[in-house]
């Protein structure tokens, strides 16, 4: 996060509970202005509670919500400069997309000159220029949506929540309303937050990403950051998939360390950051990281086991190897040069290299 | 699949219509039952004894116009009393935490429960010159005489309220109940104040289902009989009593079907008027 634009929301301590269950716990959070940050966690995380605090729908039962430096402690919902487009839409079902965009700008008290103006700008911002007079009802799901969205951004927020935008979408349409977003979030330079348990829609369309768990943000970094560099072995698992090893350290120089699994398996470990190899319990490789061989001079860390299984999706080859132990690791790669020609099949003895640079290290 | 319902329906509602509108054109005689056959063999030829006499008292004396008009006054005033009443306890259950609800329509719904008789004398009991409110008035100083409440209009139009509450409440808050609560929310999310949203989410969707529940007070109400007479006096003289008095008192079934079949007539324009435009119970459909 630059250090000279002071966070458009800040959270400190915030927590909640309804009745007896605590849904939120100490959460804390620094979301730089005009960025896309992501809530990503399973259901049940809290993600959505944040998001209703955020705008002002519940209040917490403890801690601080700040935005653009501002105490929102006593501050209702509808004085808020955050607007929220809801995973249902939430369109008034008596009012014309017309008048479903301008409601808030009604609310406001402002001329119908001025209110023209600016519903003008968001109906072509959103695509929506010949549907204005339509019914809600009249409406297909994706044009509910940009409805649901230009009502928010004719509003002018400082912050605009989604709620699981993507949710309500046809698979076919969500790479092209993601990208859509994306572009009118460049176009404004509003602050986005959204929430979602879809981790690829997570990694694609934010700039940050505050991973959650049982109330809780584990991590809080790019998402690239994320992926690489996960800090828990709950974010390393939940993020793609991983092969994990425990185990521990030994014989280690500042960069580079001997890992010894749990199962008896030595990997050599580099980094070309200096680690703590002492504080290290785990070690993952992501599955597109690891190489399958017959011959193992060209691999690093060679692993010797046996193909289990093999899955061809196109672009895509998923292999499954059972090692010593009967443990199992998962590899991915593309499928270079000319797939036709095959490679190696079930039964065959392979080795499973693991890149000593590449791999996910954690410290618990 | 439909014959079922079908049969019920023709069975139940349109024979018996059917029969009051035939027994409308009837000629009355000095018999039992009261009336001619309409048609009769007699002599080898058949006759048909039919009679226009009761729609003709209908429209000459002024007395059923005037009786008709004043039961239209009295429902207008009844169902006004339910909706400036009903609406407001409506909206409080259906804002009501989830739990509590059914526990407060229950409450609101018990009275049904009761014999309709015994409610109407608990509140002639209430009103009446020897009556609690008065005898708690009367001994604070408030008042030196009894107010006349029982006996007279205004205790017409209160037992009626609250005879025909229920009928409005219930539609009212189903209505109230299938609006979707994010709607709301999304109201203030977008700047709207409480009474703001009320005003421009709320009361437009809960239109069209508290026009149905007054119509659905309003049309039973005008025919209303037994209130004005056990409440009310000569002055609260309506269709429905009028209807009573033709057919027990003066024996005349036709003008009394006649009545009927009128009342019902006049009534179906409301009805049909708000279905065209409202549909059934107004509810809103996501």
């Amino acid at each position: 996060m630059t250090g000279t634009d002071p966070p458009i929301l800040e959270l400190t301590d915030v927590s909640k509970s309804f009745g007896r269950t605590p849904v939120l716990q100490d959460v804390s959070l620094a979301v730089p202005r005009g960025s896309i940050v992501a809530l990503l966690g399973a259901s049940g995380s809290g993600k959505t509670t944040l998001l209703q605090i955020i705008a002002g729908l519940h209040d917490p039962d403890g801690g601080c919500v700040k935005i653009g430096g501002r105490d929102m402690g006593s501050v209702p919902a509808f004085e808020r400069p955050v607007n929220m487009m809801f995973q249902s839409y939430a369109l008034f079902p008596h009012l014309s997309v017309l008048g479903n965009i301008e409601y808030g700008l009604r609310a406001r008290g402002l001329d119908r000159a001025e209110r023209r103006r600016l519903v003008a700008w968001a109906l072509e911002l959103t695509r929506l220029v010949d549907l204005g007079g339509r019914r809600p009802d009249q409406l297909s799901g994706g044009q509910r949506q940009r409805v649901a969205l230009a009502r928010c951004l004719v509003m002018k927020p400082a912050i605009l929540l989604l709620d699981e935008p993507m949710a309500a979408l046809d698979r076919s349409l969500r790479a092209q309303v993601q990208r859509e977003l994306i572009a009118i979030q460049r176009a404004i330079g509003t602050t986005f937050i959204l929430v979602t348990h879809d981790q690829e829609e997570a990694m694609a369309m934010s700039d940050y990403i505050a991973v959650m768990d049982k109330g809780r943000i584990v991590q809080f970094d790019k998402p690239r950051t994320l992926y690489e560099r996960p800090r828990s072995r709950f974010v390393a698992s939940f993020l793609g998939s991983i092969n994990l090893f425990d185990g521990a350290c030994q014989a280690s120089g500042a960069r580079q360390c001997r890992f010894t699994t749990h199962e008896g398996l030595e990997i050599l470990l580099e980094r070309n950051e200096p680690i703590n190899w002492e504080l290290v319990g785990a070690v993952g490789f992501r599955p597109e990281k690891i190489l399958i061989s017959r011959k193992q001079t060209s691999l690093e860390n060679p692993i010797p086991g046996v193909i289990e299984q093999i899955t061809y999706t196109g672009s895509l080859t998923h292999t499954t190897v059972r090692i010593a132990t009967d443990r199992r690791l998962h590899a991915t790669s593309m499928n270079f040069g000319d797939g036709a020609v095959d490679g190696p099949a079930q039964g065959d003895a392979v080795f499973v290299g693991l890149p000593s640079g590449a791999g996910v290290i954690l410290t618990e | 699949m439909i014959a079922i319902p079908l049969v019920w329906l023709v069975a139940l509602l349109a024979v018996p219509l059917v029969l009051v509108a035939l027994l409308s054109i009837h000629q009355i005689a000095d018999a039992i039952p009261p009336i001619a056959p309409l048609i009769s063999h007699s002599g080898g030829h058949l006759s048909v004894q039919a009679s226009v006499r009761a729609y003709r008292m209908l429209e000459s004396d002024a007395l059923y116009r005037s009786a008709f008009f004043s039961a239209l006054i009295n429902a207008a005033f009844t169902t006004i009393g339910c909706v400036l009443i009903g609406f407001p306890l409506a909206l409080a259950i259906a804002q009501a935490p989830r739990k509590r609800r059914n526990w407060y329509l229950f409450l609101a719904v018990l009275p049904f429960w009761t014999s309709f008789l015994l409610r109407a004398y608990a509140w002639i009991g209430l009103i009446r010159d020897s009556g609690p409110i008065n005898s708690v008035l009367l001994s604070l100083g408030l008042i030196h005489r009894p107010i006349a409440m029982l006996f007279t209009p205004g205790a017409v139009w209160l037992v009626m309220v609250y005879s025909y509450l229920p009928f409005f409440v219930l539609p009212m808050y189903a209505v109230l109940e299938s609006l979707p609560g994010e709607l709301l929310a999304a109201a203030a999310d977008l700047g709207a104040r409480p009474f703001y949203a009320f005003r421009t989410v709320t009361v437009p969707l809960a239109l069209p289902g508290l026009i149905s529940g007054a119509v659905l007070v309003f049309i039973p109400a005008v025919g209303e009989y037994v209130i004005p007479e056990l409440v009310g006096n000569s002055s609260t003289i309506m269709i429905g009593g009028i209807l009573w008095d033709e057919f027990f008192q003066n024996r005349d079934w036709p003008l009394a079907s006649a009545i009927a079949i009128a009342t019902f007539l006049l009534l179906m324009i409301p009805a049909y008027v708000v279905r065209r435009w409202i549909g059934p119970l107004g509810v809103v459909k996501q």
